[in-house]
């Protein structure tokens, strides 16, 4: 509770073992051991999917696990609420700001104290007042939170954490949406805050960040702690080192089956003119969202380029602005030879672009209309499954069985909801519905995300199948092995920015682990 | 004309302006809680209507007017318990359940009505008024605002209380959390279903004593649909003020001053039907919709039941 | 739910569905009357005598089918304009509004055509009148939704307390029949009226109602028009993402629901009442919403929920005269079915759901 400075030998405040959670078809957390100390900031590194989201969520108190025990202070303890996660001494900032926009900053902070009570600003103002004197950062308190940038928006969070005298403070994915000099801010102030006898979980996909500001590091990896590098070793290597290590951690394991089968870059792919081509495609950010930083890209006949980075970094704008969703502010899209950057959605899909959206429920699929409507929501009213705008309910059902059939979707019947099938079968809908005639270029955006291994692997045929059957295709994804196993050119996209692209081969995951960490090629 | 500008005629006027504006707004403030909270409250007419029922039920019987009011809160309290249950803990829809109660309570009460005092349609004395000293004996204007009954003034300080809460207390402060981003108020340790059941009964409690008011004060008598739409009027003045109360007082005299002048007119002899001016408040409300309109900010999470950790 | 009908391949499958769903409807409807029985015997009125003689006399005695079934008809076209607006997810809680001004306009236009030119020309001319009113009054609702995002409730609650002042601002001062002393507008005599079905006394706007629906139903679930409808209001991301045009969809939906509730409004008028009163308001509106819901925006349930309403309604008059309970123990009825109906519901899919995982 007081700050006073505790050593590094001290005990820990919260201890994980054998953590286990699960949803429905995803195992998010499996068999988890972690030990959180005071005076530590402990980086939690993975891949999107890891399960490190999960991990915060049990921790705060938002979820609870399926199995393993969580202990404070050595004894055992169920964080039921977020209410009894901040009075366990545990503060989360949460990688999506979780201020409410229409209230002050002072009002944020005092937002659960007692509801009979009057908000005590003036103590509040004290508090603060001697919090970001010792820790030097400054906020307006009377600022409404919708006007502070992202990284205000943060130390607010980090401050609420700290006037409710935390012990354990979650930082998650706090630098993804941070300036550079907003990370090395956030990066001394969280060696202030441990050197205080805090607890510091940071979470980052970011190396160099990983490196420069942790005292430990424990590495996940489809839900499971794939290694850890205790403060000894930590200070024992130099950076480079220590980065070949982790780098070995996150990204390696599979090169004994992968090796042999590097993907060969398609000898077709730059022989035709490109079939779709970005140039200076340009997109205002918004207060959630990152822009589109004047993209400018090349995609051939048969050619499968790939979009790395980490999640939210303006690869849903790119997916959204090529399908038409959203209108670029400047730029041009031009597809085999025609500019369609002010078609609407549906002329660009009837042009022959194509988009497999990773949101397969929230506006891919209709999820209470049957399967066989959903292979024709972008096509509704076009014949021959509509005459003079009348269903022709055999032919539909002809074509669902058809597609059924031909991608082999597991589904009771071509009436069964889409809603209520697998993650794998509802993408083998889309698959369908896009693929259909007509397609010149397919977009797909994290087309394996939440899928099993079976559907991951046919999944990825289908898309080498594509590809080769001469149609060029987009591949964003936020998995390298994917990447790396399928595309031929690989680029890296950072804050609405392509920051470089790579020919895949044999240094192409090494180029690109590094430019998705923020490390310069 | 001289008449129509009579010192007699501007303070019936104002009087009855007063009177009529009590109900919209108690129901105006009342439903402008739960909207705050995030829920949207369309069964707000049965709960005024269960009020006005029971609240001239427990006046009638015990010849209290207050006994009437604490009744009024209390039948629009368990109506509105029926919707926290459904809506908030359960996450039914708002609208469906809104419309459900409005209808059932509307048949209940005449139901009740019926047979208790469909043959002696009793009456309430006239309610007492409370003449505010000095200010009261201003000319034209003091009989017509500061000659009341008790529960009118109560129900003006209302907007000054509930002011002080929005902004000064922490209730206010969850509140809107609650509306704007739930999951953040969850986060801070608030618990999210309880703030809003909170809010829920608090606007079944200010329906009630609104529809009390109609009963006991206005008319004197139950008789079947007497609320006549006032509760839904509550919901539009709510919606329209965006989270103010200032502008609820000031939207419910506008419809207070046009119920009002319907009767002075009648009274003054002018024959226009009561329906040209009480279309005059819609009729500005929405040119003011049309004007400035499309920045419409009503709370974020407005009608969306909060599941948390829904992804 | 969205509607399939039975598809030829899977056998077992749907018929445990309807069985189910039929079980989901009729058990709550069940639990409904008993706990309304409940309230009769409160007020000393035997339950079973009540339900008894609502049956017979709304459904079992001659004049009071004919009454029931006439009374369907503004009823039905009112659920018609429901269903496609709630279908596709606007919540136009203006119909009544719209359905007083549709029947103020056949009102005034009919008992003046019909004096210069044939009955049936009149009536149709009223009609086009009743719809092209109600539509252009949903029109401003439908612009600030499309375009700006005004909420639709707020807006078509305004509008709606506005037509019925309209309606009756232009009953007494503007169409005004001269030759009575009550104000209400001219009189549509009788011979002038739409035709009665065979030997009987009910309008033949039951029938038209029941085309309206069957047709909005068809609509709805069988054309490209009505898919697109039903995209918008089950995930309007999704109609974005399949680059349906929102706004367009949605001022149709608001011309269409309005223009079915002012053809309900002309039908009551050209068919059963000939004139309107002052301050005349069925208010059938706020009854239907619940029917609709009550039959899950199916067009075939709503009938027979609106049926359900009418024999209600009447048998329920003829009680109150008879036994003595009064019409309005009729909303509480509806609002306990639909109360028990929406819990039943939640129960059901909380059931599903724990059985899947």
């Amino acid at each position: 509770m007081t700050a006073t400075s505790h050593q590094a030998a001290a005990e820990p405040i919260v201890t994980l073992e054998r953590i286990t959670k699960a949803f429905p078809g995803v195992v998010a957390n499996d068999n988890v051991d972690l030990q959180i100390l005071p005076g530590e900031v402990h980086v939690l590194l993975g891949e999107n999917g890891a399960g490190k989201s999960t991990l915060i969520g049990l921790l705060s108190g938002l979820q609870q696990p399926d199995s393993g025990s969580i202990q404070i202070d050595g004894t055992q303890r169920a964080i039921n609420s977020p209410r009894h996660a901040l009075s366990l001494g545990i503060g989360t900032v949460f990688q999506h700001a979780m201020l409410v926009p229409t209230l002050t900053v002072a009002e944020n902070l005092l937002l659960g104290g007692p509801w009979w009570e009057r908000p005590r600003k003036e103590r509040l103002r004290e508090k603060v007042d001697e919090i970001s004197k010792s820790l030097g950062i400054a906020v307006d308190l009377d600022a409404y939170a919708h006007d502070l940038s992202l990284g205000e928006q943060q130390q607010v969070e980090i401050l609420r954490a700290l006037i409710r005298d935390s012990r354990v403070l979650i930082l998650d994915e706090s630098t993804s949406m941070l300036t550079p000099k907003g990370i090395e801010e956030l990066g001394s102030l969280m060696r202030r805050l441990v050197n205080r006898g805090l607890a510091i979980i940071f979470i980052t996909h970011k190396l160099n960040e990983a490196v420069s500001f942790g005292d430990r590091i424990s590495v996940l990896k489809l839900g499971r702690k794939v290694g850890e590098i205790g403060p000894d070793r930590f200070k024992s290597l130099d950076k480079a080192e220590l980065t070949t290590q982790i780098v070995e951690m996150m990204f390696g394991g599979q090169h004994s089956e992968d090796d042999a089968g590097f993907h060969k870059p398609n000898p077709l792919s730059t022989a035709e003119p490109p079939v779709l081509v970005l140039d200076g495609v340009t997109l205002e950010s918004t207060s959630t969202a990152p822009g589109l930083n004047s993209v400018h890209l090349e995609l051939h006949p048969g050619e499968l380029l790939g979009i790395a980075g980490i999640d939210g970094n303006g690869q849903k704008q790119l997916a959204d602005a090529l399908s038409g969703q959203s209108r670029i502010e400047s730029g041009s899209i031009t597809l085999n030879g025609k500019r369609i950057e002010t078609h609407s959605v549906g002329e660009r899909r009837d042009a022959g672009l194509r988009y497999l959206t990773d949101d397969r429920l929230g506006e891919g699929t209709v999820s209470t209309f049957p399967v066989s409507l959903n292979f024709l929501l972008k096509q509704i009213g076009s014949p021959p499954y509509w005459r003079n705008q009348i269903e022709r309910r055999a032919d539909i059902d002809q074509h669902a069985e058809h597609l059924i059939q031909d991608y082999d979707v597991r589904t009771p019947s071509a009436h069964t909801p889409v809603g209520r099938l697998s993650g794998g079968n509802i993408q083998k809908v889309l698959l369908a519905r896009e693929l259909s005639d007509g397609a010149k270029v397919v977009i797909f955006n994290k087309p394996t995300y939440g899928l099993d291994l079976s559907n991951t692997v046919s999944t990825r045929q289908r898309i080498r199948d594509i590809a080769a059957s001469g149609l060029g295709v987009l591949l964003i994804s936020t998995d390298l092995e994917e990447l790396l196993e399928l595309c031929d050119r690989i680029a890296v996209m950072d804050a609405g920015t392509i920051t470089g692209i790579v020919e895949n081969g044999e240094n192409a995951r090494t180029e690109v682990g590094r430019l998705m960490v923020g490390l310069s090629q | 004309m001289g008449s129509l500008f009579s010192e007699v005629f501007l303070g019936a006027l104002l009087f009855g302006a007063v009177a009529a504006a009590v109900p919209l707004l108690l129901a105006g403030l009342g439903e402008q809680i739960s909207e705050k909270s995030g829920i949207l409250n369309i069964g707000i007419e049965g709960m005024m209507i269960a009020g006005a029922y029971f609240g001239f039920l427990v006046a009638y019987s015990s010849g209290s007017l207050w006994l009437g009011f604490l009744g009024g809160a209390l039948a629009g309290g368990i109506v509105a318990s029926v919707m926290a249950i459904l809506c908030v803990r359960l996450g039914l829809n708002q609208i469906v359940i809104g419309i459900g109660l409005t209808l059932g309570l509307e048949g209940l009460t005449a139901l009740l009505h019926h047979v208790q005092f469909s043959r002696t349609y009793p009456r309430l004395p006239a309610a007492d008024v409370l003449a505010i000293p000095l200010l009261s004996d201003i000319p034209v204007l003091g009989p017509a605002l500061f000659r009341h009954h008790l529960i009118v003034y109560l129900a003006v300080a209302l907007v000054f209380v509930m002011i002080y809460v929005y902004r000064r207390t922490q209730l206010g402060l969850n509140l809107q959390a609650a509306g704007d981003k739930p999951a953040a108020l969850d986060v801070a340790g608030v618990d999210v279903v309880r703030t809003r059941t909170v809010a829920v009964l608090s606007t079944g409690a200010l329906a009630g004593i609104g529809g009390a008011y109609l009963a006991n004060i206005g008319a004197g008598i139950f008789v079947p649909f007497i609320t006549n739409g006032a509760g839904f009027l509550g919901i539009v003045l709510a919606m329209l003020a965006r989270g103010r109360p200032v502008w609820v007082l000031l939207g419910a005299l506008l419809f207070g001053i046009s119920l009002s002048l319907t009767t002075a007119l009648q009274v003054a002899g002018i024959n226009i039907p009561t329906d040209v001016i009480q279309m005059i408040p819609f009729l500005a409300v929405m040119i003011m919709l049309v004007a400035f309109g499309r920045r419409s900010s009503l709370p974020a999470a407005l009608g969306i039941p909060y599941e948390r950790g829904a992804r | 739910m969205e509607s399939t009908t039975t598809p030829a391949g899977t056998v077992t499958d749907p018929i445990q569905a309807m069985i189910h769903r039929l079980l989901l409807t009729l058990g709550p409807i069940l639990i409904a009357l008993i706990i309304a029985g409940l309230i009769l015997i409160a007020i000393g009125v035997n339950p079973l005598e009540y339900y008894g003689y609502v049956i017979k006399r709304g459904l079992l005695s001659p004049t009071g089918v004919q009454q029931t079934l006439t009374r369907m008809a503004p009823m039905l076209f009112i659920a018609a304009g429901l269903i496609v607006a709630f279908r596709a997810g606007i919540w136009n809680l203006g119909v009544d509004g719209q359905f007083l001004l549709g029947a103020v306009a056949s009102a005034a236009s009919a008992p003046l055509l019909a004096a210069v030119m044939p009955s049936w020309l009149a009536l149709i001319i009223a009609f086009s009148l009743a719809t092209t009113v109600a539509m252009a009054w949903s029109l401003l609702p439908a612009l600030l939704k499309a375009y700006h995002g005004v909420n639709e409730i707020i807006t078509t609650l305004m509008m709606t307390f506005l037509g019925v002042s309209l309606a009756n601002v232009m009953v007494k001062l503007v169409f005004l029949d001269p030759g009575t002393t009550v104000p209400q507008t001219r009189t549509l005599p009788v011979e002038d009226r739409m035709f009665r079905l065979f030997d009987t006394t009910i309008s033949s706007g039951l029938l038209l109602g029941l085309v309206a629906i069957i047709a909005v139903h068809l609509m709805m679930t069988r054309t490209a028009f009505g898919l697109k409808l039903r995209v918008v209001g089950a995930n309007p991301r999704a109609a974005v993402h399949s680059g349906l045009g929102v706004p367009s969809l949605t001022i149709a939906v608001f011309a269409i629901s309005a223009a079915l509730a002012g053809l309900a409004g002309a039908v009551d008028i050209l068919g059963v009442q000939g004139n309107v009163r002052a301050d005349w308001n069925p208010a059938y509106g706020l009854a239907v919403i619940p029917a609709v819901f009550l039959a899950r925006l199916n067009g075939f349930a709503s009938i027979g929920f609106v049926f359900l309403l009418s024999v209600l309604s009447i048998g329920g008059e003829s009680a109150a005269r008879r036994i003595g309970v009064p019409t309005t123990f009729t909303l509480v009825l509806i609002a306990i079915v639909l109360i028990v109906l929406a819990i039943a519901e939640y129960a059901d899919h909380r059931y599903q759901n724990a059985r899947r995982t």
